[in-house]
């Protein structure tokens, strides 16, 4: 058995792109180099004909309308237009928006950013599993309410969210709904009309796409959603984001989007597979493992666990021959532990011990079983050095220590 | 974040990890730190007759500074009086190891850890303790 290593589990950060997916985007580097907005030469048709084609094959993974997918530069970017757009276009109807504690830090820094334009913003505390349910957001609307914004899978846990039920009672209040679906869409059945959704934020690089590309669906009719522009220009998408469009990106999504549509079945239970699989192994092997979110009701190559007495940053660094993300953002200067977490209710303590693993399309069961035994190692030897295990050992209760906070 | 090569040598080889009988005269034990802030040092010295650190031992939660830092520091104890061992500075530990500006409080943590099994020993030994360095349990 020979592996590459580092090997890469990190699919929830971002992934490699698909060389069918390159393939079909060169030509459009060199050969079909045409600008899309260009009405008088072919050069132009032609690159407005792969933009099209692209904007069809994405909307086709949502049932939407290709009319309604509006290009941009990735979720950060739709995640901020959809936030600031709404709020400045409905803002004489109310200003009360609702997220959650748990969403991507483009939602809640957009969020933080109309707080000081004058907006109201209800933060909900997700459940322990990470789940934000219909009920918790409806307990959160006012009469003000113009918009809830909840993401349809967490980046860093992989829970998903009853996406149909929070649209549904959106839709019931004549509010706006927009998901941030940048870890769902691709990977788990979604439909724009069953499941309600308004405004959906979408991302390229997660799906076996390039970097650089993204989309904002913004739903036609029944409503029709109307959207403040954030960038002003040539009047590109609608008029709703101006610029060039990124026609190798785009055309470069649109076959992301399509392998990942034909693919869902299959690749969701070959993931899920490895996944429970990994998480079996590592329960039996180690004694105090914690699965951090929901069991089942999340994406099915994520797996995020908590390892606890084992700090996460230097578990990774044992682990050096895989790339993974620790939910502890010890590397900052903050030494902030995963905010998610935390608004989950997990202790900081397990929250500084958690490991996210990301499986994808190009994990093999070779690496899934590399990586569970190194994993297992690693803990255990970063057990016996950690003076914490060998208190709770002793029958020291942690909880009841006087720790000198520094 | 790329750690500087002292840092994976202590981190892939710690020097001196493990525990002395906390309960005898001749050890200090000091436990610093916080879990909720990612690290917890345990710092253990055992003095001989001749008031000289014969042995030291560290079990460390935290990153691979911390763990780095509190290695150093058993290497550095070992041979050194009671007032040797005090002089330690947490400037020293930076310096040897490298630490960037965001890992500084993994040095000042392991400083503080050998000021705590300090003052442990001189209790256990009626003598006055220096500074207010204590440990947890």
């Amino acid at each position: 058995m020979s592996l590459k290593l580092p090997i890469y589990m990190d699919y929830q950060a971002t992934t490699p792109m698909d060389l069918r997916v390159l393939e079909e985007m060169l030509p459009y580097f060199t050969d079909t180099f045409g600008n899309a907005a260009s009405r008088n030469h072919s050069y132009g048709w032609e690159a407005e004909k792969a933009v099209d084609d692209g904007r069809e094959r994405i909307a086709n993974v949502i049932g939407a309308d290709p009319r309604e997918i509006i290009f941009t530069s990735g979720a950060t970017e739709s995640d901020n237009m959809a936030l600031k757009g709404v709020a400045e276009t409905y803002k004489t109807k109310g200003k009360h928006i609702i997220t959650s504690m748990i969403e991507h830090k483009a939602i809640i820094d957009s969020a933080k950013r109309l707080e000081t334009w004058g907006f109201d913003v209800t933060y909900i505390t997700p459940r322990e599993d990470g789940m934000t349910t219909a009920k918790m957001v409806e307990e959160a609307m006012t009469d003000e309410t113009i918009l809830v914004s909840i993401m349809t899978a967490n980046n860093e846990i992989g829970v998903i969210n009853p996406i149909r039920e929070i649209g549904e009672l959106c839709r019931s209040k004549k509010i706006l709904f927009h998901t941030d679906g940048t870890q769902g869409f691709g990977k788990i059945p979604l439909d724009v009309n069953d499941d309600f959704i308004d405004l959906m934020s979408i991302s390229a690089h997660k799906i076996y796409g390039p970097k650089g590309v993204g989309a904002l669906y913004v739903r036609r009719r029944k409503p029709r959603v109307r959207l403040a522009a954030i960038i002003d220009g040539g009047g590109h998408e609608r008029g709703m984001r101006s610029g060039t469009l990124n026609v190798s990106g785009v055309v470069g999504f649109g076959k992301a989007a399509e392998l990942c549509q034909e693919e869902m079945k299959e690749e969701g239970i070959r993931l899920t597979n490895m996944r429970d699989k990994f998480k079996a192994t590592l329960m039996e092997s180690l004694e105090e493992v914690y699965l951090n979110g929901h069991e089942t009701l999340r994406i099915p190559g994520n797996l995020n666990v908590s390892f606890p007495y084992v700090e996460g940053e230097s578990l990774i660094m044992g682990l050096k021959d895989v790339a993974v993300s620790s939910g502890s953002a010890c590397t900052s200067a903050s030494l902030e532990p995963s905010y998610v977490l935390k608004a989950m209710g997990r202790g900081d303590e397990l929250a500084h011990s958690s490991i996210r693993f990301g499986l994808g399309r190009f994990t093999t069961q070779d690496e899934v079983d590399f990586v569970a035994e190194k994993t297992v190692e690693v803990v255990n030897r970063m057990r016996d050095m950690s003076p914490l295990y060998e208190m709770v050992k002793e029958g020291i209760d942690l909880s009841k220590v006087e720790w000198a906070q520094h | 974040m790329a750690y500087s090569e002292k840092v994976v040598d202590h981190y892939n080889n710690p020097r001196n990890v493990g525990s002395l009988d906390k309960s005898a005269d001749t050890v200090g034990t000091g436990i610093v730190g916080a879990p909720e802030c990612g690290d917890v040092m345990k710092l253990q010295v055992k003095i001989n007759s001749d008031g000289v650190i014969d042995d030291a031992k560290f079990k460390t939660f935290g990153c691979g500074s911390a763990i780095a830092s509190s290695s150093l520091a058993t290497e550095w104890l070992k041979g050194k009086t009671l007032d040797e061992a005090q002089e330690i500075k947490n400037t020293e530990i930076v310096e040897e190891l490298n630490l960037p500006p965001v890992k500084i409080h993994c040095s000042v943590l392991a400083e503080d850890a050998i000021k705590a099994a300090l003052n442990d020993y001189r209790e256990k030994q009626g003598i006055p303790t220096v500074g207010n360095a204590k440990s947890v349990v």
